[in-house]
């Protein structure tokens, strides 16, 4: 059992990426994820947090973790959620984001899960209206949440990240998963390197806080950690790799190169898996697989987020009512 | 600042309070004690330890986080804000007599968000209300099966109870 965490007034009414946040602030959503652990497992599976709040799903790319994980988190807590799909929206009669937001803000929303194609479109909403914005996924910019389930989930099989070695591997150009993992994971004190072939490094990766590796079989036998990313064919102009079995040949994590790793190497995937491509199933189905401990814990991260915002929230509401 | 209670007085009051729960809860019941956190944990503990020396049996003991169940939660009382931790009972509160703990009783406010948290947890047989320090001032109509020093202090000051677990020292006093 962790002993008290330290004490933080929690300011932000968004969450639109790691990048901003401190380690502080990372340490003290997992603490209070913690305490939102056991809703999941009672036998009222629901606390009055948000009673009477109203939670839009504003998702504009296809989702299934993410999407249903937040739905949950917002049921759990009380919450009324509205779901909200581009192909039956107005959006393809031709309306704006922002016109759709603000429609659904005057029906008297509280909070927008926002995922979007394009980068900075959640800090954008963010500035253009009240309600509190979580960014979902944006582009290949970040995906808040799922850093923090990630480092969350590591947290607690390792104890801490300080002074882990932790490996993220694959299609790094076109993952905003990797690079909230990247802010969250060296903000906490671990060492991060990308590994995967130079055509999937994104542009300027030696100015980020990692290391960069093009061999897999080196880095494996060093790591604590080695998270494992989809290949993205959907966001791919072009030919990165020769074929998908050369791909998976040099950067398939498979039974045979596990047993060069640590015998107690956590091996984690974002989801959603391509089977025998990046992952081998025994390897993503094996004893150092925490993958559904992953999902498990986005929840209770999930709700931590959903919690705080609107208590960061509630208390702007509150001084500027005093000014 | 005004002392009220010293460490002697407190180990008395608990060794009466846990006579009292023995005096009145029928031998064939089971009992749990559950403490509100943070300082209802620590009394809880000591409750729960004066019970099973007396009854002879392991008494079950766990920590209740009532944060959740707050009623101003969206309505923020002062600056400081709420802090989620978690809540640890490792035992079925089903069919059992719940022996809830708190430090000080006086708005009856916590009392009812403790109540509200346990249910969600399962449905005890009856839950009663023991605290070290029963304050006059109560806004809900909520009072204490179990009381160990009744006191009358006027609304402002603050009755601050003091363990050795978490404060070094046992006392309790007003200022």
């Amino acid at each position: 059992m962790r002993k008290k965490s330290k004490k933080l007034n929690w300011t932000h009414k968004h969450l639109l990426g790691l990048r901003d946040l401190t380690a502080e602030e990372i340490t003290y959503i997992l603490d209070t994820a913690e305490g939102f652990e056991q809703i999941s497992t009672r036998s009222v599976k629901k606390a009055p947090v948000l009673r009477g709040k109203v939670i839009v799903m504003l998702f504009f790319e296809d989702s299934t973790r993410t999407r249903n994980s937040f739905v949950l988190a917002a049921s759990r807590l009380s919450a009324d959620v509205l779901e909200f799909t581009k192909k039956t929206s107005s959006v393809s009669k031709g309306e704006t984001l922002l016109d759709t937001a603000k429609n659904l803000e005057a029906m008297g929303i509280d909070m927008i899960v926002i995922r979007h194609g394009a980068g900075g479109v959640p800090e954008f909403l963010s500035r253009n209206i009240n309600a509190c914005v979580i960014n979902a996924g944006d582009g290949y910019c970040e995906h808040p949440t799922q850093g923090l389930l990630d480092v969350y989930t590591i947290r607690k099989n390792k104890g801490s990240l300080k002074g882990l070695k932790i490996a993220i591997v694959g299609d790094i150009a076109h993952s905003r998963v990797a690079r909230s993992d990247m802010w969250a994971m060296t903000k906490l004190g671990a060492e991060v390197t990308f590994v995967g072939p130079p055509t999937l490094m994104p542009a300027k990766v030696n100015e980020l806080p990692v290391n960069i590796s093009y061999s897999l079989d080196e880095v494996i036998g060093k790591v604590d950690v080695i998270n494992m990313l989809r290949i993205q064919f959907e966001r791919m102009g072009g030919n990165p790799f020769p074929s998908v079995r050369e791909y998976s040949h040099y950067f398939g994590l498979t039974v045979d190169r596990m047993k060069n790793a640590k015998s107690d190497i956590l091996v984690m995937h974002p989801g959603p898996i391509n089977r025998g491509l990046e992952i081998e199933s025994q390897v993503a189905d094996g004893k150092n697989s925490v993958i559904l401990d992953q999902v498990k814990n986005g929840l209770a991260v999930r709700m931590a987020v959903l919690f705080l915002l609107n208590q960061a929230a509630m208390q702007q509401k509150k001084i500027n009512k005093k000014l | 600042m005004k002392v009220i209670l010293d460490s002697q007085q407190i180990k008395q009051i608990l060794t009466d309070l846990a006579a009292a729960i023995v005096k009145n809860t029928p031998q064939d019941l089971k009992l749990a004690v559950i403490g509100i956190r943070s300082r209802g944990e620590i009394i809880a503990n000591r409750l729960a330890q004066a019970l099973s020396d007396k009854l002879d049996t392991q008494i079950p003991c766990g920590t209740l986080d009532i944060t959740l169940y707050r009623d101003d939660l969206n309505d923020p009382q002062g600056d400081a804000q709420p802090q989620v931790r978690s809540t640890e009972i490792d035992f079925n509160i089903d069919d059992k007599i719940i022996i809830l703990v708190d430090d000080v009783l006086y708005t009856g406010r916590s009392t009812r968000a403790a109540l509200d948290a346990l249910i969600d947890l399962g449905r005890p047989k009856a839950i009663k209300l023991a605290v070290l320090i029963d304050r006059a001032g109560r806004e809900f109509p909520i009072q204490a099966d179990y009381a160990g020093f009744k006191t009358d202090v006027e609304p402002g000051k603050l009755v601050q109870v003091n363990l050795i677990e978490s404060d070094e020292k046992d006392e309790v006093f007003i200022e």
